[in-house]
């Protein structure tokens, strides 16, 4: 038998039972579809998490006071001491490390930030000049913080987008004056529009000079640093110089912890690949599932076509046409399936792209390939005892009269 | 051409043995048209299938062309069949989701002739058999007289030196089975052997040789001197 003739022979059995045909490829599309539609979810949301970090800084180290423990509650309390704060001269000392390339030192608080009449209570981070590029952040107007030693401080700020908006409506805030507390700053630059970044909208806060900051919250301690490894390779020994100059600044104790934005982000991805991989694979079971519907089919069709089939042997089948022609059928509905299912998995995953537009929704390679290989594996898998019993099938019994 | 030696075939029932035939020993030689008749369960419908190679003996030896098929594997049998056994059955099965065309194809497709070749043959047939404007159609559209054209037509299409016809007339109106009798022995005449299983004695009188099957025996084995 030729190879077109046998496509030409299933093709014509798949026509022949519109329904059936119709009813496999749809269970078949389904669990393609599913598997696609849902590691396209995840492998989304792997991304944003991803996309996330990049946009807080490369290669960036996270310094905060205390020491963190996995043993919880705070280990400095329970022995009977406060963390020790972290300082500027603390973070000025980073400057020693060769692996470290910038480094900025944050404190945040809150203020009543007010223009004329108008006030509106923002975050108020105080930072140095190196913020701007360690954040990796763009101005929209204007300059940042201008370099210098960061104890001392200019009366400058600079303001998000929406601070802008609210205080100074459509008039150009470049220039004016604002009121944080009882303190006045001259604003020199407008933070071009970033939106939300792990929680912290940018858009909505004002920054002033550090030592500005420290005045107006009464504090010398620092909330973070963020420290910039020269490069990616760097982070470690980075993260090892400022676990060590601070320990020897604090008297030889550890009580900073120092997270680095590469083993959180190894973790997170390594989780949400996990997760994806999982739902994928409980999505595959709807392909088992469909696998097991083209057995049941054709089983039926086994019986359903016994007489067919033993013409066929009669008129010179052989058990190997016979079974060829049943794993053709079933790799044709797979196929079929498959197809179908890509595309309504495209489809959906446009469509849930649209209901959320922040997450790039993206089926990972190996769900749009393993997804049509397990349909057609498995369909071909449930044949064989089908095809076996077809080919085994005795002439003279399926011919037979009664 | 074909040689039956000591033919036994044994059912099994439950618990009982049914013996269809019981040593048959048969000559046919190239060209006759035998007509195999008998009682409902004498054995002529099993002796037609062992001819037919469809089934296979408990004992004893058959020959085709020369060659023992007795021991020969399932596919070899099948080709066998494909190639020098045409089947006509009663009940004609032809594939209901193919057209006329299609069916009379069905063995030269698997075959794996190209389909050129079958083109060609394809277009002889349906003319040798009067099925030119039904060839498009289907087994649903057709009469069973043409259902049963169809059938001889995919029994020839391989030209094969035995045809098989088992009770061809058997669903058939009196004057359509006359009409698909003639066309089998038009086979016969152009050379084909033929054989017909029946129980119509009128059918049956029209062979040049008839057997007589009783009790998987045969019974008597007749000649008429016309051919």
């Amino acid at each position: 038998m030729r190879f077109p003739d046998l496509l030409a022979f299933a093709w014509q059995v798949l026509g022949g039972y519109r329904s059936r045909t119709a009813l496999i490829l749809l269970a078949m599309g389904i669990g393609v579809a599913a598997v696609v539609a849902v590691s396209s979810i995840g492998e989304g949301a792997r991304l944003y998490v991803v996309n996330q970090f990049g946009s807080l800084g490369t290669n960036l180290i996270i310094v905060l006071p205390g020491r963190s423990e996995t043993a919880g509650g705070m280990p400095g309390v329970l022995v009977g001491k406060t963390p020790r704060d972290l300082t500027i001269d603390d973070a000025l000392a980073l400057k020693r490390s060769p692996a470290i390339l910038r480094f900025a030192p944050l404190i945040v608080g809150a203020g009543d930030v007010r223009v004329g009449s108008r006030t509106r209570e923002t975050p108020v981070l105080g930072t140095t000049a190196e913020f701007i590029r360690v954040r990796q952040m763009d101005m929209a107007q204007g300059l940042f913080l201008p370099a210098g030693d960061p104890r001392h401080s200019q009366p400058v700020c600079v303001i998000g987008t929406t601070v802008a908006a609210e205080l100074f409506g459509a008039r150009p805030a470049l220039g004016e004056w604002l009121r944080i507390g009882d303190r006045r700053f001259r604003i020199i630059g407008v933070l071009a529009k970033q939106g939300q970044s792990l929680g912290f909208n940018t858009d909505e806060i004002v920054i002033v000079p550090l030592a500005s900051a420290q005045a107006l919250f009464n504090t010398e301690a620092l909330f973070r640093v963020l420290v910039e490894a020269k490069s990616r390779e760097q982070i470690a020994y980075a993260k090892a110089d400022v676990e060590e100059i601070l320990r020897l600044r604090h008297e030889g104790e550890r009580d900073i912890t120092v997270i680095t934005q590469d083993a959180v982000l190894a973790t997170f991805d390594r989780i949400l690949r996990a997760l994806t991989l999982a739902v994928g694979g409980i999505a595959a079971i709807s392909l088992a599932v469909a696998g097991i519907l083209v057995m049941n089919v054709m089983l039926i069709a086994v019986t359903q076509r016994r007489k067919e089939i033993g013409l066929l042997k009669a008129i010179g089948a052989t058990g190997q046409q016979i079974r060829a022609a049943f794993f053709t059928e079933a790799v044709m509905l797979a196929l079929g399936g498959a197809a179908l299912g890509l595309a309504a998995g495209k489809l959906g995953q446009i469509a849930i792209g649209q209901a959320f537009p922040d997450i790039p929704f993206t089926a990972p390679w190996w769900a749009v390939l393993a997804a049509p290989l397990t349909a057609i594996v498995t369909s071909v898998l449930f044949t064989v005892l089908p095809a076996k019993r077809a080919a085994a099938l005795d002439p003279v019994m399926a011919l037979s009269k009664r | 051409m074909i040689r039956l030696t000591g033919i036994e075939r044994v059912f099994r029932v439950g618990d009982e043995e049914v013996h269809a035939l019981r040593g048959v020993s048969l000559d046919i030689a190239q060209g006759e048209y035998l007509s195999i008749m008998g009682p409902s369960g004498s054995g002529k419908s099993t002796l037609l299938n062992i001819l037919g190679l469809l089934d296979r003996p408990n004992a004893g030896r058959y020959e085709l062309n020369g060659h023992d098929v007795t021991g020969l594997a399932d596919d070899e049998l099948a080709r066998v069949r494909r190639e020098a056994i045409g089947f006509v059955f009663q009940f004609f099965h032809l594939v209901p989701r193919l057209t006329a065309g299609q069916n009379i194809e069905l063995p030269m497709v698997l075959a794996g002739i190209d389909p050129a070749e079958r083109r060609r043959r394809l277009d002889k047939l349906l003319a040798d058999y009067g099925l030119v404007p039904r060839a498009g159609h289907r087994p649903d559209q057709l009469s069973g007289g043409q259902c049963q054209r169809v059938a001889i037509a995919r029994a020839m299409s391989m030209g094969p030196t035995l045809i098989l016809a088992d009770e061809p007339t058997g669903n058939l109106d009196r004057h359509t089975g006359q009409e698909v009798m003639a066309v089998l022995e038009r086979v016969h005449h152009e050379g084909g052997t033929v054989a017909v299983v029946t129980h119509d004695p009128e059918i049956g009188k029209r062979a040049h040789r008839r057997i007589r099957l009783v009790d998987g025996e045969i019974a008597s084995d007749e000649r008429s001197g016309d051919d």
